[in-house]
């Protein structure tokens, strides 16, 4: 195997807030003291972690920090990791759209990338114009858009529009054109940030095959980013899990998930109206803070929740499935538990029926409402990853994949066939 | 596949934070000739498209603004044409310098424009101001139809002009007009990512730099005291040169167009110099 893309040290610094003011006065400053006197960059002080949630005193930001990494030829790769992680970043210093700060990035090969459908459609040029124009921007030269001409408006599905400007499709009708185009790159490594989340369902399905069959059959090297759980791991092998713009996990993709799910799951304190502080551990579920769950088995969820002193609690436990459809939404106020008024530590547990869930990934966490006369403020404890697994495979296809019980038993008389064929 | 950026023998490409000051990629430019090609295409579908009169337009502009140009400075005012009939003296100025303001104010405004496209896709930068000025070439080429058209009337109705040997510089001045355009909207760009005060003073700056240069008056008409100042502007000898050639009117030496074409390949070094250090990083700042 040989690699395709090594990223070694790679860093790069954002500044935030206002940009403009004072810029000038303050490049001079930075020119002179880095050029001049030969000192360091006051500017690119390396070390500050990203953390959106907390201010810091400099308004420099590093969105990667020194990050190093292999991808092998051939590797299908998941980026995951938080909002405001990196991972966008990281695709667009692969994809040359902004330089790394520090560091080196080398590849091998040509590098499509799709951080976006549709770069570059001009509203008045019709479907046929606009393939050529995106087709190009993305690096194709003319004659291959014409060699494939064919298939792109096939795999678009748009063929009866194709002489009308783009500005007359739906939403959707341009995606599906731009998508086309995107996915008839030759290239040898393709990175794709979550660009698929405007189609509908169907055409989803239909790219992410796409996109399969370019790695699996094709040999590509893939680069995903996605937050849709269950896509990435169906695409991808292998796993980057990024966390404040460091990389914070890389492996197998299923560990990496799993890994994502469980990470930084530090006591979260919020406070509700009154300014009571309440704390809502993640849920366990039989037990485990890594649940692995056989689709038929039953389960049972608990939450420790600890308060000073609150009035009747709305409580919920939710499930949801790898694409944050909730498929468990159960709720309790505390009255109807037997305590209108919780002070103190409590341990509260959910006994679930046998779901049959689909095998997949599921994330579950709790969330208290409180109320009082004034507003109402909402806690949520942070989610805990449930990998169902089973024996049928059918992810994507269906939420719950129950067992049944099937019979045949022959009736003898073939009545209507016999009619049917007298006619 | 090769791709530029730098190549050794293993990678087919490094990006790094920093690169070689003046590395202006024409071979990844050349490879993405096509993309160039369809943009200029863009440019004149989109002009057109939903427009009644069509490339029309292309000939309104110049010939209104040399109409309002006789009647102003050449009627009212009553400045020196060289002998040469009015409106063909206006219209080959006007000609001329708007294929080049065009150039200068299209480029000038590139990072802006294009913060979303050059945000998603990386292509050679480069490639964008090149089709402006391509564009703007085939546009100049329709205003030139109308100069000539011009000229037959002229000559047709006995016009006082001559066409001379000068006229064979023709493909010069035109690649000397796009040069300056092109790296002074280079430059220009370029600082407006982070400085947006410079595109306000385009707009302006564009016009006054217009009765700088000898579009409405000739130079051979201007005091000696000032002079020296409009030949200081690399774009006089042009203009006068273009005169010369299609009219017979022209006050140019050797020296005065040899300059323009220094000042030309030294602003559009420096231009894609600039435009190649800000390139690689614009899409955080503006």
């Amino acid at each position: 195997m040989t690699t395709a893309i090594k990223v070694e040290n790679v860093s790069k610094a954002y500044q935030i807030g206002q940009i403009g003011t004072g810029t000038i006065s303050r490049d001079i400053e930075r020119w002179f003291l880095t050029k001049v006197l030969k000192k360091e960059d006051p500017f690119l002080k390396l070390g500050e972690t990203n953390d959106r949630t907390t201010r810091s005193g400099t308004n420099v930001v590093w969105s990667l920090k020194d990050i190093n990494f292999d991808i092998e030829q051939g590797d299908a790769v998941g980026i995951i990791g938080r909002n405001g992680a990196g991972k966008s970043t990281l695709l667009k210093l692969l994809s040359r759209v902004t330089a790394p700060t520090t560091g080196s990035i080398k590849i091998k090969g040509r590098v499509a990338s799709l951080l976006e459908v549709g770069t570059g459609f001009h509203p008045e040029l019709t479907g046929l114009e606009n393939i050529y124009l995106n087709g190009s921007i993305l690096g194709m030269r003319k004659r291959e858009i014409d060699r494939k001409l064919e298939e792109i408006v096939d795999f678009s599905g748009v063929e009866r529009y194709i002489d009308t400007p783009v500005k007359r499709y739906s939403s959707g009708m341009s995606v599906r054109l731009a998508f086309a185009v995107a996915a008839h790159l030759e290239s040898e490594i393709l990175i794709v940030d979550e660009v698929l989340a405007v189609g509908d369902a169907e055409f989803q399905k239909k790219c992410l095959g796409k996109m399969e069959d370019v790695g699996k059959r094709e040999g590509r090297t893939i680069l995903f980013v996605s937050h849709n759980m269950s896509a990435v791991q169906e695409l991808c092998k292998k796993g980057v899990q990024i966390h404040n713009g460091e990389i914070v996990f890389r492996g197998d993709m299923m560990e990496c998930i799993s890994h994502y799910y469980h990470y930084d799951r530090s006591v979260r304190l919020s406070t509700v109206p009154n300014g009571q502080p309440v704390i809502l551990d993640p849920p366990k579920i039989n037990g485990s803070s890594t649940p692995t769950l056989l689709s038929g088995e039953r389960m049972t969820v608990e939450v420790n929740l600890e308060t000073e002193e609150i009035d009747n609690p709305w409580i919920f436990c939710i499930v949801e499935n790898a694409l944050g459809q909730s498929v468990v939404h159960a709720s309790v106020h505390s009255e109807e538990l037997g305590q209108r008024t919780l002070s103190g530590s409590y341990k509260i547990s959910i006994e679930l029926p046998a779901l049959w869930l689909a095998p997949g990934f599921y994330s579950v966490y709790s969330k208290a409402i409180v109320r009082s006369p004034k507003r109402s403020a909402r806690v949520h404890s942070d989610r805990v990853g449930l990998h169902v697994v089973g024996q049928i495979d059918a992810t994507g296809k269906t939420l719950l994949t129950p067992h049944v019980q099937w019979n045949l038993e022959n009736q003898k008389v073939r009545t209507r066939i016999r009619e049917a064929t007298n006619l | 596949m090769e791709d530029a950026g730098k190549i050794n023998e293993e990678w087919d490409l490094v990006i790094e934070g920093r690169t070689s000051l003046f590395d202006p990629k024409l071979g990844e430019v050349w490879r993405y000739r096509d993309l160039l090609l369809m943009f200029v295409k863009r440019d004149f579908v989109a002009f057109y498209k939903q427009t009644i009169l069509g490339p029309v337009w292309f000939f309104l502009q110049p010939l209104f603004t040399t109409i309002i140009f006789t009647f102003i400075f050449g009627n009212l005012a009553g400045l020196s044409t060289d002998g040469l009939p009015q409106p063909l003296f206006y219209l080959a100025g006007v000609t001329a310098w708007n294929y080049f303001s065009e150039c200068l104010t299209k480029t000038s405004t590139v990072f802006k424009d294009n913060a979303n496209i050059f945000g998603k896709v990386y292509f050679p930068r480069l490639i964008m101001p090149l089709s402006i000025v391509t564009s703007n070439l085939v546009r100049f080429g329709v205003q030139m139809l109308l100069f000539v058209a011009m000229m037959i009337y002229y000559a047709a109705t006995g016009g006082q002009f001559r066409i001379t040997s000068a006229v064979l510089l023709f493909p010069v001045l035109i690649l000397l007009m796009a040069l300056l355009g092109l790296g002074l909207g280079l430059i220009i760009t370029a600082m407006t990512t982070k400085y947006r005060d410079l595109s306000f003073l385009v707009t302006f700056g564009v016009q006054l730099l217009m009765y700088m240069t000898t579009v409405i008056y000739p130079l051979s008409s201007a005091p000696d005291r000032y002079r020296y100042w409009l030949e200081l502007n690399p774009m006089t000898a042009i203009i006068e040169t273009f005169r010369l050639g299609f009219l017979g009117q022209g006050t140019v030496t050797p020296w005065s167009l040899g300059y323009s074409t220094i000042a030309a390949l030294l602003i559009l070094v420096a231009g894609v110099v600039i435009f190649n250090r800000t390139e690689r990083t614009f899409v955080d700042t503006v």
